[in-house]
């Protein structure tokens, strides 16, 4: 079987027509095979949701009980027939709860990475390496002049900072799912065991974590402190509240910002950062390399980000490959607006 | 080199002064000699190397990455040294032979001797061997282009915090010192003596004004009080002294102790005698003071060619003497060093150096009198170049600093327009959260009818409380968004009246208006007053025309 005739990009999503189903639909649709939580992969409003147990609770959460007309919670290494095709789970590494989908019929088999990362990460399952035919990866940092370098080194800068100015508080921007608890979770393993303060935004999301058993030691809301009492402290927030009106219940903030983009300078600086912290949930340049030559797939295709470069080092390398055209996937930070009422908490 | 570029990182991306100094100080503390001493110089502009040339930078880049890659990555990145410090690759050499990587020492000690040859070489060893920012900080350092918005007396007052010294006392024995400046340390570490100032024409730190305000007059007596012109031009101390051999050195510094003497040789051979003189830099025609507008435009030139010292003929209007020959004057009362001031000038002798006169008064409203009217009050033709008037007292000393109660500046009033607000952005650093840079416009008639015009931007002169006050009005009256900019609500009856100060007017085609102001702040909120009332661009060009003429280039 052709690798288009199992998965083919539609305006909806990547869509599997023997297996009747689509891969992160961005439109509503039947049914919704769902790689992890982020808003712009998981959306509400399908017939039928396949996912693992934890991205279905944050869909769960984000969305209300009746997000979708079923669902289906699924295991990593678990296999299940849809239609003409088997589909497996594997760990992305991206956030937690995030998979790889293999979709397999007869002999051929793609897969479907969704965000992933090569990276360690203690809020979540290690990334996977799976053998196939065709892999289709992202591409958020397929340029060279992504290399992300070791997370806790970037958590260290944080706290020589906190160290160097006591009197002020820290605000940390990072995306409320995934990069606040790996966050903290790195703030911990440094030894910080101070309380970490949270933005009203974030708390749902972070609870849920260590629901699930991740250790993020004591957590409080920044939400009621007194000015003074932030002096020296930590506080996560998401990305867009660390330059409003909020930012003035803290004294003199140093503003940081945890993401692959604060890779680039002007990038960095556009947004106001004044301490910006290169911690990516998304494979690097060199995990995207590594990984795409280590799965064996003769033929790569490129979702949303720098396609045009990762393209053209495969093709360099010999391999078949393509971007594909889906719509509806970026950065979380574009998509992240905090929810009505909570921005100002 | 790795701990300096972290610095270098960490202050590119830091906007508040105090926090700066702190960084710096921090490192100081931290990082041992001779490092820092480097670091010093290379913060204050000190370091001399022949810097390498992009080209050199490319082709290290060419020699081991894709091209394609190379050109999408700069296309995004957009600018060459950061391009190349992320996307070099990693060395290839075993983990347990790596060479550790460079000090700052050895990068500039090994700069200063290199061959051209031998630079790219040597510089894709130091690439190896350097972490991301490392490289960064490299590559900014040796093609010259280390902005970040450092300048040298921050990082001197970063220096003297580590030994809670006065600045000043540094900038007074900077010009006898030199990287690594290993004595300087010692000194602010209390481990030596401190150094000893060899400079034949070192910078002397300067003495400053207070601006007056209407109550203080009542405590002051004009007798104590000698009055002389505020020129419009720029403050500089002009320093010669006999080096070792008996020969003549003579500098130019501006207000901070930078070196500018570059940028106005033909003033050097004026400052024939030893001594040290405080005055104004002005532009000269035909015995006339030309406007700051006028002097503006020999400021900043990379190449002082003959055809500019032709047209702009600098000039130095003299008001105090800091040294004379051997002896240092400060210590004197202003009236003693006035004296020796004007004995000075006179055995110059030089037409490009005279006296900024005195002004005679002998109440404060004759000094009132003056200040509103200059010209009748002897400056004469000058008096479009004297922005107000300068009390010294007679007994004051020559103090570095701002100190209390001894200089007094009370500027003629400033122009003045009401105008209406029209775009708000926000600020930086701790007022990332505040509209704080506004845009405002006067009303012009267009094709369209009556139409605000921008005429300026301004982002100071208003009070905490009215900042908070313009913030909540940017935040209600928000018509549309551009980005971090809001489009404010300006209509005949709705919208803000700014009234806006600023010192000057020019010409400028840049601006749509025809206008560009000088030093534009907020003076005052109109909100009593209904935007159509705002003034028009016709008062503007009126005032434009009463400024001097400008010379074309």
């Amino acid at each position: 079987m052709r690798p288009q005739d199992i998965l083919l990009p539609t305006a909806a999503g990547l869509c599997c027509k023997p297996g009747a189903f689509h891969i992160d639909p961005v439109r509503p649709v039947e049914r919704a095979v769902i790689t992890h939580g982020h808003s712009d992969h998981a959306r509400a409003g399908h017939g039928a949701a396949l996912a693992t147990q934890e991205t279905l609770d944050m869909m769960r959460l984000r969305y209300g009980e009746n997000f979708a007309g079923s669902t289906q919670a699924i295991r990593y290494g678990e296999e299940i027939r849809l239609g003409d095709v088997t589909i497996k789970f594997h760990p992305a590494g991206h956030v937690l709860g995030s998979a790889q989908v293999a979709v397999t019929a007869k002999d051929t088999c793609v897969v479907a990475s969704g965000d992933y990362k090569d990276a360690p990460d203690p809020t979540c399952t290690p990334f996977e390496l799976v053998p196939c035919d065709v892999f289709i990866t992202e591409a958020t940092f397929g340029l060279p002049v992504f290399r992300h370098g070791d997370a806790s080194d970037e958590v260290k800068k944080l706290l020589a900072s906190v160290a160097l100015f006591p009197e002020r508080a820290h605000l940390v921007g990072a995306y409320s799912l995934g990069k606040a608890q790996r966050v903290i979770a790195l703030l911990r393993a440094a030894g910080y065991d101070a309380p970490i303060y949270l933005h009203g935004a974030m708390e749902t999301i972070t609870h849920y974590y260590q629901s699930r058993g991740i250790e993020l030691g004591e957590l409080r809301p920044a939400k009621g402190m007194k000015k003074a009492a932030l002096a020296g402290t930590i506080t996560l927030a998401p990305p867009s509240a660390t330059s409003d009106l909020w930012t003035r219940r803290f004294p003199d903030p140093v503003t940081a910002f945890a993401s692959g983009w604060m890779r680039v300078r002007a990038r960095a600086r556009q947004r106001g950062v004044e301490l910006p912290l290169v911690i990516s949930d998304h494979a690097d340049w060199d995990g995207l390399t590594a990984t795409i030559a280590a799965t064996g797939a003769g033929e790569i295709w490129v979702t949303h980000g720098q396609e045009d470069a990762l393209v053209h080092w495969c093709q360099s390398k010999g391999l078949k490959a393509r971007p594909l055209d889906l719509v509806g996937y970026g950065d979380e930070e574009e998509s992240e607006t905090p929810i009505q009422g909570e921005a100002e908490a | 080199m790795n701990r300096f570029a972290e610095l270098l990182d960490r202050l590119a991306y830091e906007p508040g002064r105090n926090n700066k100094l702190r960084l710096i100080t921090g490192y100081f503390r931290e990082v041992g000699d001779p490092d820092r001493g480097y670091a010093l110089a290379a913060l204050t502009g000190a370091l001399s190397f022949k810097h390498a040339k992009p080209g050199l930078i490319r082709d290290l880049i060419a020699a081991r990455a894709d091209p394609v890659l190379f050109g999408l990555s700069y296309d995004y990145v957009g600018d060459l040294s950061e391009t190349v410090a992320l996307m070099w690759p990693k060395a290839a050499l075993a983990a347990h032979n790596n060479p550790p990587p460079p000090t700052l020492t050895e990068v500039v000690t090994t700069l200063r001797t290199l061959g051209k040859t031998e630079m790219p070489a040597q510089l894709a060893r130091w690439l190896d061997e350097l972490d991301e920012t490392g490289r960064w900080a490299l590559l900014k350092l040796v093609t010259g282009a280390m902005r970040i918005g450092i300048s040298a007396r921050l990082a001197k007052t970063a220096a003297a915090a580590l030994g809670d010294k006065d600045p000043h006392d540094i900038e007074l024995i900077w010009p006898g010192l030199s990287p690594p400046y290993l004595d300087l340390f010692a000194w602010l570490e209390g481990r030596g003596e401190k150094p000893v100032n060899r400079d034949p024409a070192p910078f002397r730190p300067v003495m400053l004004a207070h601006a007056i305000e209407e109550g203080d007059f009542a405590a002051l007596d004009p007798a104590d009080y000698i009055a002389e012109w505020k020129w419009d031009g720029i403050r500089v101390q002009a320093v010669a002294g006999r080096d070792d051999r008996g020969h003549i050195t003579a500098r130019l510094y501006s207000r901070t102790g930078e070196d500018i003497t570059g940028s106005f040789p033909d003033l050097v051979p004026s400052l024939h005698l030893p001594g040290a003189i405080d005055g104004e830099l002005l532009i000269l025609r035909e015995g006339r003071v030309q406007s700051f507008n006028v002097l503006q435009q020999r400021l900043n030139r990379k190449v002082v060619s003959p055809k500019l010292i032709k047209e702009f003929p600098i000039h130095l209007r003299a008001y105090d003497l800091l040294g004379d020959d051997e002896n240092d004057l400060r210590e004197l009362p202003f009236a003693e060093r006035r004296e020796r001031l004007e004995t000075f000038v006179a055995k110059l002798d030089d037409p490009r150096i005279d006296l900024s006169p005195s002004v005679p008064f002998a109440s404060w409203d004759a000094l009132t009198a003056a200040r509103a009217n200059p010209a009748s009050a002897g400056a004469g033709e000058d008096a479009d170049a004297i922005e107000g008037v300068m009390l010294k007292r007679r007994d004051a000393p020559y103090l570095p600093g701002r100190p209390k109660g001894q200089w007094w500046k009370w500027k003629r009033d400033p122009h003045i327009i009401d105008a209406v607000l029209m775009y708000a952005q926000r600020g930086h650093g701790k007022r990332s959260s505040y509209y704080s840079d506004y845009t405002f416009g006067v009303w012009t008639e267009t094709e369209n009818g009556e139409e605000l015009v921008p005429v300026g931007k301004a982002y100071f002169g208003f009070t905490d409380e009215e900042l908070l006050q313009i913030d909540r009005f940017v935040r209600r009256n928000t018509t549309e968004k551009f980005g971090p900019v809001r489009h404010v609500v300006h209509e005949g009856d709705k919208g803000l009246v700014l009234e806006v100060a600023f010192e000057g007017l020019q010409r400028s085609p840049r601006h749509k208006s025809g206008v560009a102001m000088r030093f534009p702040r907020i003076s005052r909120l109109r909100w009593d007053k209904p935007p159509r009332e705002a003034d028009r661009l016709e008062t503007l060009e009126r005032m434009l025309k009463a400024e001097p003429e400008e010379i074309e280039m």
